[in-house]
């Protein structure tokens, strides 16, 4: 039995190089699969991904997050993906590479994660460049599964059931809901670990409340999210003025501390109270964007009515988690989607959406609206849509909210910390002064 | 009293301030610190302290700033202040009423707008531009001058030439053909100037415009009074340098309350007891024993050639080669037998042509009897040193190359070269060149950026490599381009890293830069990936931590020969041996004419068109001329010669789009409409035109694009690492509100027409949305109609009425009929433009068959036509007589295919689907256009590559930006033309034999 695997390994491997043969052979992630392989997920955003492989964990897929860091991710990655590729696939593929060149894992029996968002970036191609990247580094055996919700990649995508969908729509809303309150939280509290003891305890019971099955339902949502708020609300802070700053971007570097080389726990370090916005207004975004498009340029009635189900349930679950923490006074809610959307009325267009885009820029103005004026747009270095909804809408924003201090901050594999730093620190500095100015 | 200290990327700065005597300068100090800044900062606090300035126990407040003071900063406990932050503070405090400050530094360049609407906005330049003071620098260094130099040399200038503005690294391929082209250093000394000031306005002001009372600071505004002018005419003011405008930052910085005192004793105890966090990315030694280094040693010199001086005496047949390079000269005697007799090798400083002739003076002396039978030259001097110098042959450098690592190794099947601008690599296969990888712009300079960082620490090259052959952390640098490198190094010396560490670490990103940017060739199989036998080659090679550092990268030992640096010319040489016959006589200039040899150079501007090409016109004795810096062949042709027939589809293009501008005198009920020429109306064109008209509109097309047409949008750009189409498109709309069009119309397309050729047909984000750009970030457009709503030409049923109610806000009167009928008019107009591309692609295809020449589709997308774009990369091609079609005239001829990559742009698709359809045709190859900063192409790039690597064809990639540099793009195209012409005769060979043998 081993033998002929290693065979169809050998095999593979060796018509598996670029340049004998054009189209790049790869296996597709079958449902035998599941049952045997650890399929390796990258991840972005710790407290959500710990949870949500969880969830995927019952959904039948034996899931395991990297966490793999150090020079030798990068250096993968600038070996096996085009240089001028963005840094997130750069860093991801790196990142896979380095994992299975890390011994760590029976290589016959692993497979890989990728998410694809299916629209006009570059990030689409994700999916192709690990492809190729996998055949350069003799990888070419490697299935690799994709999880959109767009069906692409129909032989080797992640099934998703409703229940499946439902429950990871939860978990992200948990994660959203506890990153919210450790930000508004940690800066001030007096004794210090306080509230990352509540993150904790909560990723802990949810974790095994999930692997029961619980805590999935609307309702348990609701009164688990309600308890989350108050056990934040509960800890003992002490509010003296900070700068409080935002963090807004292309959406890997603006959450994934591997790419942002850490900035939220810089900028906490430097004194501030960060919020960088969650990702329901995103996942939100991204199906909003199926309805735009067919109010801009036509399409089926019929489309339009299924994906509304999906954007009103999001829509429920985002307002449990605005309800639990408006509850409590001196804590901030985020903006409700459509409110957000009207934010950027007269700015950009709805029908800019590719990458984040006029999220981010919502994002931007729902920052400043809620005191948060001190604000890092982070992107990886020649970021196409950030060109347009990042760079290019700082100007009109500051012209309607001069109180708005953006700084837009690249990132790649050749830009410095030091370089990055001293340019956040120049607009700290700015919101500082403001701070003692008018505490703003 | 106050100390400010600011540490700056390349000098110290301190002063001591008197806050009771209204902050009083009362000691001020300014230094190189060749990066030992806790030295020079000791001995600065030092110094302080004897001066009695500051008493023995008198406490003060003490503040660092400056881009390397962070660093330093949280080392020794002091605070730290930003440096714009404390420029700020300065100018408030010194010079109140300032409106506007302007600080370049050594990397950094800085504006402050501190009034006016908007209220306080501080820019920096973004990482890509980096680079001011160093960027003087290093261009004085290229020009063998020195900055000072540099500022008395502009007072001389006559005209500016244009240089690339947006880094360093583009500047210098700008600044390197001028000198081949022997223009005037005086004016190119002031072109350098101008382009610090263009890069510095156009890339920080983004929308804000300069004015009143502006304040210059920083090292190279002071020092520089040229600088000073070229700013004040650009900006049409007058600036202030104010005294003491280089401690700024510092007096700024030590003026910031701070809690905390220090007696200036303490200061010296933290500094000194400071260590550094020595935790830098490092790498494994490259040598861990002088054993190790001794045997390497002794295994490179077994790779030699003979160079043996025959004296005097010798009169027997020589071959000259000459390898006028970007950085240094060349030069090389061989004897028939191929030994070197003679050679040279020296810097370009600025001129190759005193050089060159300096060599023959020196040859001629060398050996007065000996018969000159050819000679051959190459190189980016070619054509001047061949015009001045009548020397027989010129080659591109890539056979000279190949010549000469043949002959070194007859089955060498890689070749890699890394000279002072370039690095080359070649695979060969079967015995002829097979695939040619050329550096981008980008990432040019890896050999002079050794040289220049060696200069900055006043050391020479060699010793500077020499220190980092037993460095025990070499500092991981990464392979990025020179300017990311320069604040990796500040990054690393931050760190702790040992200037060994930082030699040795350089010598390796060299090397990367060429593996992974250049080569990009996986490494897990050295032998499929380059070759069996390697032959390294260049100056750079020569130094040892290099060629180490490339033989650890890739696993295996390489041959690198002792005259890796005159390969060149040893190759231009044996080239000039095969193209003689057995009596032939080089028509070389002889020692009589060298003595009387004259050049002189005269800048003028050509008038044959409307690219108004600075030319630089040679003349040298006896009345030859040479003609440089034209982009086609209409200024160097002789009187009275007519053009060849050319197949361009390129130009018929931009025929068909010239018919889509309205007369001026007709009947427009619905007056003017304006249309900006760029991205995604280049296209779509006709498509407007036809609906637009068909309403009764005027369609006003915005002129086509040129140099002033760009800079006048310039400053509107709000992200400096666009791509260059679409920072164009900011000088299209100006146009349209000089010409005073009230309306304009430029929609965003999320998508584009439905080819069916891939998964979906998206545009680009950029194309897609890049009105909004324009919308918020074009002021002037308040007093305009810009209509720019998001339409969807890839739904036609939907798109009539959706079309009709976004014009409805703007014009009520339309009705819906009217707009169907118009739209309906669209869409025939469109399909019988692409018609008409594909019906002369079918003609020009069928005309190159029958005259014999060879095909170039030449693919991009279609705002490539713009000639301010391809920078007249389609004439050249024509040019070398080929015949140039495009992507779009031959993609229909491709069913649509399975791609390695998410096919989904319509624009990509086209590439991918030519790229199949010349695999099928023997006599067609294909030369992708790629726009610098284009992230799709870092898809589509590869994946063209393959497709036409597996269909056994030639991939030619070419990188354009706003450089209007044709020689790189030269060297291409010619060896492309070489290995296709190699072909061809091996082809004719074998037939040959075949025919011989039947």
């Amino acid at each position: 039995m081993a033998e002929t695997e290693n065979d169809i390994i050998t095999a593979v491997r060796s018509d598996g190089g670029e340049g004998d043969q054009y189209e790049i052979h790869h296996l597709p992630f079958t449902d035998e699969m599941r049952k045997e392989y650890t399929i390796l997920v990258p991840n972005m955003l710790e407290i959500h991904f710990r949870m949500l492989i969880r969830v995927l964990k019952q959904a039948g897929y034996n899931v395991e997050l990297l966490t793999n860091t150090g020079p030798s991710v990068v250096t993968e990655g600038l070996k096996y993906v085009h240089n001028d590729a963005c840094y997130p696939a750069l860093l991801v593929i790196g990142q896979m590479i380095d994992a299975l060149n890390s011994g760590k894992y029976d290589l016959s029996k692993t497979a890989l994660m990728i998410t694809q968002t299916g629209g006009g970036c570059r990030a689409s191609n994700y999916i192709h460049m690990l492809r190729k990247a996998l055949a350069k580094a003799g990888y070419g055996y490697i299935p690799v599964l994709s999880m959109n919700l767009s069906g692409l990649e129909k032989e080797s995508s992640f099934k998703w059931s409703l229940p499946t969908l439902r429950k990871a729509i939860a978990v992200l809303a948990y994660g959203d809901l506890l990153m919210l309150m450790d930000n508004q939280v940690r800066p001030y509290e007096i004794s210090s670990g306080d509230s990352a003891n509540v993150v904790t305890k909560w990723v802990d019971r949810l974790c095994s409340d999930f692997d029961a099955g619980k805590s999935l339902s609307t309702r348990e949502v609701r009164e688990n999210m309600a308890k989350i708020a108050s056990d934040f609300a509960a800890v003992k802070i002490n509010r003296v003025p900070k700068v409080k700053a935002g963090i807004v971007g292309e959406i890997y570097v603006k959450y994934s501390p591997l790419a942002n080389n850490d900035l939220a726990e810089f900028l906490y370090c430097q004194g501030c109270e960060v919020m960088s916005p969650g990702i329901m207004g995103f996942m939100l975004f991204k199906v909003d964007n199926r309805m735009e498009d067919i109010n801009l340029y036509g399409g089926s009635k019929l489309k339009f009515s299924v994906v509304k189900i999906l954007f009103d349930y999001l829509n429920r679950i985002e307002q449990i988690l605005i309800d639990s923490v408006s509850s409590h006074p001196g804590f901030i809610a985020p903006m409700p989607y459509a409110e957000l959307k009207q934010l950027v009325k007269g700015i950009i267009g709805w029908g800019s959406k590719m990458g984040e885009g006029w999220l981010l820029t919502a994002e931007m103005i729902e920052l400043i609206k809620e005191g948060y004026s001190n604000i890092i747009c982070a992107q990886p270095f020649g970021c196409l849509p950030n060109h347009i909804v990042g760079k290019g809408m700082v100007r009109k924003v500051r012209t309607i909210y001069p109180d708005a201090n953006i700084v837009p901050i690249d990132y790649d594999p050749g830009a410095t910390r030091v370089n990055q730093e001293n340019r956040i620190k120049l607009m700290l500095a700015i919101g500082r002064e403001r701070l003692e100015e008018n505490g703003k | 009293m106050k100390i400010g200290l600011d540490v700056g990327s390349t000098t110290l700065k301190c002063v001591v301030i008197d806050e009771a005597k209204n902050n009083q300068i009362l000691f001020s100090s300014y230094e190189r610190h060749f990066s030992q800044i806790k030295e020079k900062t000791l001995a600065l606090l030092e110094k302080i302290r004897e001066s009695g300035i500051v008493g023995e126990d008198e406490r003060v407040t003490f503040s660092i700033s400056g881009s390397a003071g962070m660093g330093f900063s949280e080392n020794i406990g002091i605070p730290f202040v930003q440096e714009v932050y404390a420029t700020r503070a300065a100018v408030n405090a010194l010079l109140p009423g300032s409106d506007c400050v302007i600080e370049l530094g050594g990397e950094d360049a800085k504006i402050l707008f501190l009034t006016g609407a908007g209220g306080l906005e501080v820019r920096m330049n973004g990482s890509c531009a980096g680079g001011t003071g160093a960027f003087i620098d290093q261009m004085a260094t290229l020009l063998g001058v020195t900055a000072d130099d540099m500022d008395e040399l502009a007072k001389g200038s006559e005209k500016i030439y244009t240089i690339a503005s947006r880094c360093g690294v583009f500047a210098k391929s700008d600044v390197q053909p001028l000198i081949n082209q022997g223009a005037r250093i005086e004016d190119i000394c002031a072109s350098i100037l101008n382009a610090v000031v263009n890069q510095t306005v156009g890339g920080l002001s983004q929308g804000r415009e300069i004015k009143g009372k502006v304040v210059y600071l920083g090292g190279p505004l002071t020092f520089m009074s040229q600088l000073r002018r070229q700013f004040d005419e650009t900006l049409k003011l007058t600036g202030v340098c104010p005294e003491n405008s280089l401690y700024f930052v510092a007096v700024g910085a030590a003026m910031t309350p701070q809690p905390k005192t220090y007696t200036v004793a303490e200061v010296i105890e933290a500094v000194n007891s400071s260590r550094a966090s020595n935790n830098y990315a490092s790498l494994p030694p490259l040598f861990r024993s002088q054993r190790d280094y001794d045997d390497f040693k002794a295994r490179h010199d077994a790779d030699k050639v003979e160079s043996v001086n025959r004296g005097q005496d010798f009169d027997g047949r020589v071959f000259l080669g000459v390898d006028a390079g970007s950085t240094t000269v060349k030069c090389a005697a061989i004897d028939e037998d191929g030994v070197i007799i003679y050679s040279d090798y020296r810097p370009n400083s600025g001129n190759p042509v005193p050089i060159v002739k300096e060599f023959l003076e020196n040859f001629y002396s060398s050996y007065p009897k000996a018969k000159i039978a050819s000679g051959a030259v190459t190189g980016y001097g070619e054509d001047i040193i061949r015009n001045a110098f009548r020397i027989d042959h010129g080659i591109v450098e890539t056979i000279a190359h190949f010549t000469a690592a043949k002959r070194f190794r007859p089955d060498v099947d890689f070749i890699i070269d890394i000279g002072g601008q370039d690095i080359k690599c070649f695979k060969i296969r079967n015995g002829a060149i097979d695939n040619i990888f050329l550096n981008e712009a980008c990432s040019s300079g890896c050999g002079s950026f050794l040289q220049t960082f060696a200069g900055a620490l006043n050391m020479s090259i060699v010793d500077f490599a020499k220190l980092g052959l037993f460095a025990e952390n070499p500092v991981d640098l990464g392979s990025r381009c020179t300017v990311f490198m320069n604040s990796s190094v500040k990054q690393a010396q931050k760190d702790g890293a040992s200037i060994e560490s930082i030699s040795a670490g350089l010598s390796i990103s060299v090397v990367k830069n060429a593996l992974y940017k250049v080569i990009r060739a996986p490494l897990t199989n050295v032998e499929s990936a380059l070759g069996r036998h390697i032959v390294v080659q260049g100056g750079t090679f020569l130094n040892d931590a290099v060629l180490r550092a490339f033989e650890t990268e890739i696993g295996e030992n390489v041959v690198r020969p002792n005259i890796a640096g005159l390969m060149g010319a040893y190759g231009a040489a044996l080239y000039a041996m095969q193209m003689s016959g057995e009596d032939s006589v080089s028509g070389i200039i002889t020692p009589e004419e060298l003595k009387t040899f004259t050049h002189t150079v005269k800048a003028v501007t050509c008038g044959l068109c409307n690219n108004h090409c600075r030319l630089t016109v040679n003349t040298f004795e006896g009345g030859r001329r040479y003609i440089g810096g034209n982009r086609c062949e209409r200024p160097v042709m002789k009187k009275g010669q007519s053009e060849k027939k050319r197949y361009n589809l390129y130009e018929y293009k931009l025929e068909l789009l010239d018919a889509c501008r309205s007369p001026e005198n007709g009947s427009y009920p619905r007056g003017d409409i304006g249309l900006p020429l760029g991205l995604n109306i280049y296209e779509m064109l006709p498509f407007w035109h036809a609906i637009f008209s068909g309403l009764g509109f005027r369609v006003v097309v915005s002129p086509m694009s040129n140099r002033s047409l760009f800079i006048s949008g310039q400053h509107t750009i709000p992200s400096d690492t666009v791509c260059f189409p679409a920072k164009l498109i900011h000088g299209h709309i100006e146009a349209l509100m000089d010409m005073g069009v009230k309306n304009i119309f430029y929609p965003c397309l999320t998508y584009n027409f439905n080819e069916e050729k891939g998964e979906n047909h998206y545009n680009c984000p950029v194309v897609a949305y890049y009105p909004e750009v324009i919308a918020a970030n074009v002021t002037r457009l308040a007093d305009f109609n810009f209509i720019n709503p998001y339409l969807g030409i890839h739904r036609p049923k939907d798109f009539a009425v959706k079309f009709w109610q976004a014009m409805n806000e703007y014009y009520p009167d339309l009705t819906q009929k009217e707009v169907k009928t118009a739209v309906d008019s669209g869409y025939k107009a469109y399909y019988a433009y692409m018609d008409a591309i594909r019906a002369k692609g079918k003609e020009y295809i069928e005309a190159a068959r029958a005259e014999g020449r060879e095909i170039i589709v030449l693919s991009g997308r279609p705002y490539h036509v713009d000639t301010e774009i391809n920078h007249g990369i389609d004439r050249l091609i024509c040019d070398l007589g080929a015949v140039v079609i495009t992507e779009d005239s031959i993609a229909y001829l491709e069913d649509r295919f399975p791609t390695n990559v998410l096919n989904q742009w319509t624009y990509h698709a086209r590439l991918y689907s030519a790229a199949k359809y010349c695999t099928t045709q023997p006599d067609m190859n294909l030369v992708q256009l790629v726009s610098f900063g284009c992230g799709v192409d870092a898809i589509t790039t590869d994946e063209v590559r393959s497709i036409l690597e597996y269909g056994k064809k030639i991939y030619t990639q070419i990188k354009i930006d706003e450089i209007t540099n044709l020689g790189a793009v030269k060297i291409r195209i010619r060896s492309l033309f070489a290995v296709l012409d190699m072909e061809k005769r091996k082809n004719a060979a074998k037939k040959g034999e075949m025919a011989d043998n039947g």
